[in-house]
């Protein structure tokens, strides 16, 4: 595991993040309900995830649609509470960080999946970086214009950018703005939610190179939502592998890919297309309903190595050697 | 700090949206002939009401009884009314308190609107319902029918006309700026805005407010015509402008009685009025499409 520069007898850091047992429950309309009736039942989206992201690390957080992805993120920015556990940000509840003024908001900035319905269309690019150089007081009013074309450039856009609209750009532009704008704010930690999906594998190239750049020279912490393995082998040091709510298997991106613990790893991995190479047999059946979780361990209905005693024992995440964590109660041994 | 990507280009390739977007702008009056015809005749108006007293040919409330009920003629082109007075000169003036009465009375309907549907819009629950209901209570009323009712409080007169017809318009202004305001308030960059923890207010301000304005202005220069609708239909009604304020509804409604023998003295100001309205409202839908970024085709 490649960990950032440190001071070499620092004190144990604390982690930026840290989840610990958090859950979620949405209370969702009861499936097939009469009319009229206010039945309700919990739909579990994050369900005992524990994760810490130490600084100037990046994570990548994968899994399938479903799996409770974005609703880890809303967790982590503050924009929810979790209904149980403790979301922690350097040891504080994440609530009451974002609410003790602006500290976190700076710190934390986002970069959202939908990056062109996150710029106000309105606004030229200029004004949309000039909002957080003001809100947080970052530079002096005169030293505005020259921080948004520092910022451009940063992001490899040129500096007439600044009088163009959202709609003038590209969507690999658009992305590129949206990054400046989380610079912006000088954050420690920067969160992605699929910032580079839905673009061509050239542009996708350009943004992971610029994010990695970034992160390596700013000593950003990065939290990278995605679903694929590739970038996030490319991007991230360490991973995370969420199923049904739950994070599954933790770990440096490297051992994890290359030696899965955990079985839903190991068809993630073996589902991801290589070239040359025939594809693999996909998982069976669907990913179950978070209404109707399976007994016992949540995978245990599509595993393929499952034993009886997977469907009586839900298991928790786990240590399993250097670093590396997963919820399994047979996990699979490299021989 | 002087990271870039290696295939970062310096400047953007040829700047086409932009381009395109400045070229339609340009050929606007070329793409769209109604559109430019309507804005001269408008504009035509606007120009004649605001130097009424040196177009018109004659003082519109000056009576000469040797002229009554003159057809049109060289020296009076509308002819005159039963009163003498000439036609075309009232119906110059009668711009004035037309063009006044409209503009006026929907910056008061969309200054109420904008108020009680941002606060609809954004306030949810009890207060957006007792709101909405007020708001709906409005408009079960026809804007007419909701001006009578306030002359009837208010009493007579041109200022009299602006606030009964403008408060009469606030109901559809309101409906429509709540609408806005429920699309764009759950928009993510509304949510980017609040992540940076900006005030909820300030986000109000920069964010909502800029997005629910411009349908906004749209939607006053298509409401500019029924507002002189309704305040014609009043003058008609003899509610309105008192005489002899030289207003078209007032001018159609005198002429009423002669319109088997001198029609003229209706059909005139009744013709001013359709063509300023035809006008009005082609301006309108123009400005409305091109402007509404729902039916723009996004360059």
């Amino acid at each position: 595991m490649t960990l950032p520069p440190q001071a070499p007898n620092a004190p144990p850091v604390q982690p930026i993040f840290e989840l610990i047992e958090v859950e979620q429950v949405f209370e969702v309309p009861k499936p097939g309900r009469p009319l009229f009736s206010r039945d309700t039942v919990g739909l579990r989206a994050l369900d005992g995830v524990r994760l810490s992201i130490r600084k100037g690390t990046s994570l990548a957080i994968v899994g399938e649609s479903g799996s409770g992805k974005s609703t880890l993120l809303r967790v982590l920015l503050g924009l929810d509470k979790p209904s149980g556990g403790r979301a922690l940000y350097r040891g504080k509840p994440i609530g009451e960080a974002r609410a003790q003024g602006t500290d976190f908001a700076r710190d934390v900035a986002m970069v959202y999946q939908d990056a062109r319905g996150s710029l106000d269309p309105r606004m030229t690019i200029g004004a949309i970086l000039a909002e957080p150089l003001r809100h947080f007081n970052i530079v002096p009013p005169e030293g505005e214009a020259q921080r948004i074309a520092h910022l451009l450039d940063r992001v490899g856009l040129p500096v007439d950018a600044a009088e163009r609209f959202p709609s003038g750009l590209s969507g690999g532009q658009v992305r590129r703005v949206a990054i400046a704008r989380a610079l912006a704010s000088e954050p420690s930690v920067l969160v992605a939610d699929e910032a580079v999906s839905g673009l061509d594998v050239s542009t996708q190239a350009q943004l992971l190179t610029l994010l990695q750049s970034l992160q390596r020279d700013m000593g950003l912490t990065l939290a990278f939502i995605t679903h694929d393995l590739g970038v996030a082998s490319y991007l991230c040091e360490e991973i995370a592998i969420m199923y049904l709510g739950r994070i599954v298997e933790t770990g440096p991106t490297d051992a994890v890919l290359n030696a899965p613990a955990h079985p839903y790893s190991a068809a993630l991995r073996a589902a991801a297309p290589q070239f040359f190479e025939p594809l693999s047999e996909p998982l069976p059946g669907e990913i179950p309903s978070p209404l109707d979780l399976p007994k016992g361990c949540r995978f245990s209905t599509r595993c393929p190595v499952a034993q009886s005693d997977c469907q009586s024992k839900d298991p928790q995440l786990g240590k399993l050697g250097s670093g590396r964590a997963v919820a399994c109660i047979h996990p699979i041994t490299q021989a | 700090m002087s990271i870039q990507t290696p295939e970062a280009p310096t400047t953007l390739p040829p700047a086409a949206p932009l381009d395109t977007a400045n070229r339609s702008r340009r050929s606007v009056f070329v793409r769209r002939p109604f559109f430019t015809i309507a804005l001269i005749v408008a504009v035509a108006y606007l120009v004649a009401a605001i130097f009424a007293p040196q177009v018109a040919p004659f003082d519109p409330v000056q009576q000469d009884f040797n002229v009554m009920m003159q057809p049109p003629t060289a020296a009076h082109l509308f002819g005159t009314d039963s009163y003498g007075q000439d036609i075309l000169s009232r119906v110059i003036y009668g711009a004035r308190f037309a063009l006044i009465i409209g503009i006026f009375a929907v910056l008061i309907g969309a200054a109420g609107g904008l108020v009680i549907g941002l606060a609809a819009g954004l306030s949810g629950g009890g207060s957006e319902w007792a709101l909405m209901r007020l708001i709906d209570a409005i408009l079960a009323l026809p804007s007419l029918i909701l001006a009578v009712a306030f002359i009837a409080i208010l009493g007579q007169g041109v200022d009299k006309v602006v606030i009964a017809v403008g408060l009469s318009m606030i109901g559809p202004f309101a409906r429509t700026v709540r609408g806005d305001v429920l699309q764009v308030r759950v928009q993510l960059f509304i949510e980017a805005a609040q992540l940076m923890s900006i005030p909820y207010l300030r986000v109000v301000w920069r964010h909502v407010l800029p997005n629910v304005i411009f349908p906004l202005a749209v939607q006053v220069t298509i409401r500019i015509s029924e507002a002189i609708l309704v305040s014609s239909s009043l003058s008609f009604l003899g509610i309105g402008v008192t005489p002899p304020t030289p207003d078209w509804g007032l001018m159609i409604a005198e002429g009423r009685d002669f319109v088997s023998f001198a029609p003229w003295m209706s059909a005139m100001p009744g013709f001013a009025l359709a063509l300023l309205l035809i006008a009005l409202t082609i301006v309108g839908d123009g400005i409305r499409e091109e402007f509404d970024p729902k039916l723009r085709k996004d360059p």
